[in-house]
Parts: C-alpha cells; sequence; structure tokens
C-alpha cells in the first residue's frame, strides 16, 4: 500500500501530458531565443533612458519566467520597484517567492534557455542620461557591467569562493579584468587596500590564503572586498548573513553600512530577516509569490505594516522582550507556482478577505507618496495605479 | 533510611537529565604515525540539569560546543570524562543492550531536514520503521499507530507513501519530529530545528514543538543560535562559549539580567525589526579562537571588552552568582573566589618568570 503511486497527487503528470510540456517549452524556448538574439544584436534596442535619473535600477513589471518539465514557473511575474542612488534596498520574502530570481535577473545570470525574461524592462543607470535595458543586453556589454558597475555578494561565503585559487588571486582577476592597464603590481595594491577596507587586519597574509584556511566572517569579508574591488554603484547582497552567527552578523552589517557610505553605493539587500532588514534598509520590497505585494519605506512597513501577508510575517517572528504564549503563524502554505490563479494569491492564507478578493489580482493601491500596497481591503482609502502586468502564454 | 530514599526519588523525578562535568576532547592525529598531537576540546567540563517536562536550550556561536553536547548526551559520541544522568541513569555505564532499551526514551531531531532524510525510504517506512524495530506497538495497530503521530505533527495520512523530495522544508521537519515522537520518548534533543526554515514556518514548528510538548509531557534540549527563537520556546537557557557554559539562568532572568559580557554582547547583536530602535550594539572584535588551542585563563579574555589583568591568567569559577543564575566571570567574583583566582594568578606569572629564564 506504500508503495502506491496515488493518481489525485497535484505534482503527478501522465506521459502525455509530460510530452506535451517538453515539444511547448522546446517551442517557446527556441522563439524567445532568437528574439533576443535579434534583440541583443541591435544597440538601439537595448539603450534606454531612465525615468528618473536619480535611480540606479528601475524594474518595470519584470517577468522571468523558468519553463520546467511540469509546466512553465512564473517566478517572477510582473514586480516593478525602483532602487534610488545612496539608498539599500531591502527584499522580504518567504523562500521560491522570487526575491533571489529578481537579482538574477539584473545579473543576467539566469540559467538559460529555460529561465527567460519574457517581459518587462530592466534598467539599469551608467550615468550621463545613458542606460541599458538588462533584459536585451549582449553578453559582451553585460561583462562590462558585471562586477564593474553591479555585483553581487552571495549567500554562502563556503560555497562561493573557489577553493583551488587563494583569496588574493580572486580579487585580482576581477580587477585586473576590469582594468586591463594596471600592471600587476598596481592590481596587488589595490586588492590588499580593499582586504583592509573590510576590515581584515592581516590582509597581505590573507592574500596569499586559500578560503578554507578563513572562518565563515572572514570568507564573507572576502566576497565583501571581491564585490567592491571596482567600486560599483550597486551591490547586490543575497542573503549575505544568513549563514553567519549572529555576532558575526553584526560585525558584517556593521561593515556593510559602513562601506556604503565611503564607497557610495547602492544596496540591494536581499533577506528573510526582518530584524536585518529593519536595521539596514531605508526602502523594502516585501513579495510573495513572484509578485510585490507592499513598498515604501522601512517607516511605512514596520509602522504600518498593511498587506495581511506583512502583518503576518511581523506576527510570526519572535521578538526578544515581547512574550506571547503562541506564536501567530500563516495558515495554508503558498499557492503551486505552475497554476497561479487569477484572484489574489493570499487570498486562501487570508485572514482578512473582503469580497472583491476573489474577483481580479488587486492593483498597486498607493496609500502615502511612499507606501505602496496590492490589496483591495484598501481600495476605498488610496489612489489605485497600474495592475500587475504579465504577459499571455499565447502571446509568447 | 526510608526517608532518604523518598526524598532521592522525588529528586529522580524533579531532574529528567543531570550532566555533571562532562568533557569532550577530539583527538587531532598526526598524518603520519597516527599519533595523536592535540586536542580540539569542544566540550570542557559542561554541567547542567534540566526539570522533567521543561525545555532548557543552548545558545552560542557556531563552532562551540552545542551541537557536540546534544550528541554526547545521546551517546552518538562517546565523552572523554563525565556523567550524564538520564532518569539518574548513569547512560555512559550502560551495556550495548541497556543501551538499546534507552534508545527510544531519547530522540534527537536534526538541524538540516533536507540531509536527515533517506531520500529512498517513503515517509511513512522513515517515520514507522523504528516504531517496528522497537516493537512500540503490537503489529496489528502499526498502521494506525504511525498515522496518528502523523496526523499529531500536522501530516497527513496519504503522505506516507510518498518520499521526502516531494515536500517543502517545513513539511521534512515535521517528518522528522514525527520520527523522533513515534518511539514515544520522554526527552527529545533539538538541534537547531528551525535554522534552515523560513520565519512564516518556523512559527509554525516552534508552535508544533511547543504543542507535542503540552501533549505528551516532553522535555526538550534545544540547541539554536536564534536567541528570540530561545525565549519563546525555553524555560532555562544555559550560553556557551568555546566548549564551557559561561551563564545559565531561567530564561526571564537572562534576558531582562545578563550578566557575562559575552552574554550582553551576544542580546545586543539580535536586529530588532524595527527601525525607529538604535542598536546599541557591542560589536566583539575578531572571532572564535581555535578550540584546539584555547586562550590560557578566561577563555573569552581574547575578545571581552572588560578584560582585567586576572583574566588573562586564571580561568574563572562557575559559580551561582544570584539564586538559580549562574555565570563564570572574575567580575562577579565574591572575596572568597577573588582571592583564589589571585593566588592562581600569582602562581601563574612565577611559572611563566622561570620558564622565561630557562
Amino acid at each position: 500500500m506504500i508503495f502506491k503511486k496515488q493518481k489525485n497527487n497535484s505534482s503527478y503528470i501522465t506521459t502525455k501530458e509530460s510530452r506535451r510540456i517538453s515539444a511547448l517549452n522546446r517551442r517557446l524556448t527556441r522563439k524567445l531565443e532568437k528574439k533576443r538574439a535579434a534583440a541583443s544584436s541591435n544597440p538601439a534596442s537595448y539603450t534606454t533612458t531612465m525615468h528618473d535619473s536619480n535611480n540606479v535600477v528601475e524594474f518595470d513589471n519584470v517577468c522571468t519566467w523558468f519553463f520546467s518539465d511540469v509546466g512553465v514557473v512564473k517566478a517572477v511575474d510582473g514586480v516593478s520597484f525602483n532602487v534610488p542612488k545612496r539608498s539599500t534596498v531591502g527584499i522580504v520574502g518567504e523562500s521560491g517567492c522570487g526575491k533571489s530570481v529578481t537579482s538574477l535577473s539584473l545579473m543576467q545570470l539566469l540559467q538559460r534557455p529555460q529561465g527567460q525574461t519574457v517581459g518587462g524592462e530592466i534598467r539599469f543607470n551608467l550615468g550621463d542620461g545613458k542606460a541599458f535595458n538588462i533584459v536585451n543586453t549582449p553578453n559582451s556589454e553585460m561583462m562590462k557591467i558585471r562586477g564593474n558597475k553591479m555585483s553581487m555578494i552571495f549567500q554562502e561565503p563556503m560555497t562561493s569562493l573557489n577553493p583551488v585559487f587563494r583569496c588574493g588571486d580572486q580579487i585580482d582577476e576581477i580587477i585586473s579584468l576590469h582594468n586591463p592597464k594596471m600592471s600587476k603590481e598596481e592590481v596587488k595594491a589595490r586588492t590588499i587596500e580593499m582586504l583592509n577596507l573590510v576590515g581584515i587586519a592581516n590582509s597581505s597574509g590573507v592574500y596569499m590564503m586559500y578560503p578554507h584556511e578563513l572562518s565563515g566572517g572572514m570568507r564573507q569579508r572576502v566576497m565583501i572586498a571581491m564585490a567592491l574591488a571596482c567600486t560599483p554603484e550597486l551591490i547586490i547582497a543575497d542573503e549575505p548573513t544568513t549563514a553567519l552567527d549572529v555576532t558575526i552578523q553584526a560585525q558584517i552589517l556593521e561593515l556593510l553600512k559602513d562601506l556604503k557610505e565611503k564607497v557610495n553605493t547602492s544596496i540591494m539587500l536581499i533577506t528573510h530577516d526582518l530584524g536585518v532588514i529593519a536595521n539596514m534598509a531605508d526602502y523594502v520590497v516585501v513579495m510573495y509569490a513572484g509578485r510585490v505585494i507592499e513598498k515604501g519605506t522601512a517607516e511605512d512597513i514596520f509602522h504600518n505594516p498593511s498587506h495581511p501577508y506583512t502583518i503576518g510575517l511581523m506576527r510570526s517572528k519572535p521578538v526578544v522582550g515581547k512574550k506571547v504564549t503562541e506564536l501567530y503563524n500563516i495558515p495554508g502554505s503558498v499557492p503551486n507556482p505552475v497554476n497561479m490563479p487569477d484572484y489574489c494569491y493570499f487570498r486562501d492564507r487570508c485572514e482578512m478577505c473582503v469580497e472583491k478578493c476573489n474577483g481580479k489580482y488587486p492593483p498597486e493601491i498607493k496609500l502615502s507618496e511612499t507606501h505602496i500596497v496590492s490589496c483591495w481591503r484598501f481600495e476605498q482609502e488610496g489612489q489605485i495605479l497600474d495592475y500587475p502586468k504579465s504577459v499571455n502564454l499565447e502571446d509568447l | 533510611m526510608n526517608d532518604n530514599n523518598i526524598l532521592e526519588q522525588q529528586n529522580k523525578q524533579e531532574y529528567l537529565l543531570e550532566v555533571k562535568n562532562l568533557v569532550k576532547y577530539f583527538p587531532i592525529k598526526s598524518s603520519f604515525f597516527r599519533r595523536t598531537i592535540g586536542n580540539v576540546r569542544a566540550v570542557d567540563n559542561v554541567s547542567f540539569k534540566i526539570k522533567r517536562g521543561q525545555t532548557m536550550s543552548i545558545v552560542g556561536e557556531s563552532g562551540c560546543g552545542k551541537s557536540t553536547v546534544g550528541r554526547t548526551i545521546l551517546r552518538l559520541l562517546e565523552k572523554t570524562s563525565g556523567e550524564v544522568l538520564f532518569n539518574g541513569q548513569n547512560i555512559f555505564s550502560l551495556s550495548k543492550k541497556e543501551l538499546r532499551k534507552l534508545r527510544p526514551k531519547v530522540q534527537i531531531v536534526f538541524q538540516d531536514p533536507y540531509s536527515s532524510l533517506s531520500p529512498r525510504i517513503p515517509v511513512g517506512e522513515i517515520i514507522g520503521e523504528a516504531v517496528r524495530e522497537h516493537n512500540i506497538v503490537p503489529p496489528a495497530e502499526y498502521d494506525d499507530y504511525v498515522s496518528r503521530i502523523m496526523r499529531a505533527c500536522g501530516l497527513q495520512e496519504y503522505h506516507k507513501s510518498r518520499y521526502p523530495h516531494e515536500f517543502s522544508g517545513g513539511q521534512r521537519q515535521r517528518i522528522c519530529i514525527a520520527r523522533a515522537l513515534a518511539l514515544n520518548p520522554d526527552f527529545i534533543v533539538c538541534d537547531e530545528p528551525v535554522s534552515a526554515l523560513d520565519v512564516s514556518i518556523q512559527a509554525q514548528i516552534i508552535n508544533l514543538l511547543k504543542q507535542l510538548q503540552r501533549d505528551f509531557g516532553l522535555t526538550y534540549l534545544f540547541i539554536s543560535h536564534d536567541l528570540s527563537v530561545v525565549e519563546h520556546i525555553s524555560d532555562t537557557v544555559g550560553v556557551m562559549y568555546l566548549g564551557t557554559m559561561v551563564e545559565y539562568a531561567e530564561t526571564a532572568e537572562l534576558y531582562s539580567n545578563p550578566l557575562h559580557p559575552y552574554t550582553k554582547a551576544l542580546f545586543s547583536a539580535i536586529p530588532i525589526p524595527d527601525p525607529d530602535v538604535k542598536m546599541n550594539r557591542i560589536i566583539l572584535n575578531g572571532s572564535l579562537p581555535s578550540p584546539a588551542n584555547p586562550p590560557k585563563g578566561c577563555k573569552f579574555h581574547t575578545r571581552c571588552e572588560f578584560c582585567m589583568e586576572i583574566c588573562s591568567y586564571t580561568p574563572p569559577e562557575y559559580a551561582e552568582i544570584a539564586p538559580g543564575h549562574y555565570c563564570a566571570c572574575h567580575l562577579y567574583n565574591d572575596e572568597q573566589r577573588q582571592a583564589k583566582a589571585e593566588e592562581t594568578m600569582a602562581h601563574a606569572k612565577a611559572e611563566e618568570k622561570k620558564n622565561g629564564k630557562k
């Protein structure tokens, strides 16, 4: 009885169905790749202008889909937000809500051809009124931007450093790649300067060490030094402290704050720890199931959380000094990403539903100058802006 | 005599687990002759007691030996010295047969639900395997029993035939908890059960653990580095640093009145989800010293902001400073302890001089 496969299981697909899906995927991805190749060979199609020149990045209805074997997974579906210059934008959400995919789309590090940004624009500010639409930018241009204009700090410092090269060599590589005119000595001096900047006391010693000789906190510092090496305009920090201890986390967060002032960059901080966000971020974007459900300044989000999901998230985190007998937990789980419903994705888990929730997906509603929420409960109170724009699968 | 016996029995009932001076060293072998050339002092003289039906938490940085304590208590690792009394019975003196009888009574939930479940065994079998092995229920009731346990942990009966990869992280952790619970244990070691999970799932698992504690009268040893979770779940808390317990008290007492400088630093580093709260962080410099070569004297003196001369010579005594509040720090020495510590320091200094002259 134990070994009997159950057919009513939601993840079960027949062979016929599976064949149909892979044929469709092949057809669509081939078409998308062709379209992309055409667009990226023509500079006119990927140079644009920023809507607001004070932003480093503007996400405009970005849709990043994965054409997987069980169907199309809409990992990011109509996400829009801006990262202003010299500020920290925190992105919060559960795992699988699309926060990492958003950042990978920005870096163009998606696993193609399965992963495709099928719609929307990501505008990256290059200064002098010029901007690139990252979605169509060719790889040759991306290589000049990646690591130079924007760089990324990954979640696990243990696995993202190469174990067979010395730490110093790994940082050298980035600097010499983006500054081909620099001599070897200059590059090394710059690397050691970077290591000093991130608070490594024994910088010339660490320069010669292999990653396994360093502790987790030190490795993360090396990662940060690497990300900062070319003074990028934007640093994407993808859960930079999740793998670290509280005390080391405090050190690293303090360091990031410091460096932001010194190097004048913007930070896109991706995390699921609300405490970290509250400490670091100027603006907060809350994501749920591939869509932005609430965004605003840190004060807006933490003092006046409006979307039921944000409220639930705040209540489910135990806070030191606040005694509760039972933690609140959001009932149910995230809907299946292959068959997203038409109505609000959070409806089935929501305890504050109104009648309108059964209808269309809610639009963005402006509560104040900075605070935007996607929930029907505020239909009367705020000003209705756009609906999140997705792409029809049939139109591809 | 008779009275004594009754007293002893009461005492037995009050404390389910007693750990006395537990020491666990991992030998470092030289590559050539496999000679022992040193020890990693993972756990160095740790003592505590857990009352029946209560939760004790151990907090500390990674590498401080908290997981090793949990595993040595279950005899998954052999001790170097010390005693662990479970229900008044020293588990290190048990024979293999007796240990087998004890095993269902003490269980563990591991940190990473992705690697602690066999990918080739369906969930019903994962939970039920040990039940059959230990004859917890008669074979006729086996199926019902497993279903009942699964329901208690928030799993559905039809999940039995599924494999672990079909579940999300939170549900896998439920499976791990069900596996531990199925043997009808008295005591469960929870080794960072929620640190790999999302915030909203964390809340579910913590609530589940608390619910099960109420329903089944379980005793937990909760190992974690998330201080806000620890405050929520535990009755008493022990803080570990580099293999030693530096502070131990009831949760409310410890959180309102931390004594040891390390505990203070640890608490000040907790991020509070409120942008207006200006954090007064005590940033610890440097990182954890190597447990293979711990600093002399107080192990924390290399990073401590209140470090005195005495700290680098004499290890502080782990003493009861207020009723029920233990702390190992020279800052809270009374006259007697101070005198003793100074004597040891003088001795150590003299020794150092002698060695220096040679």
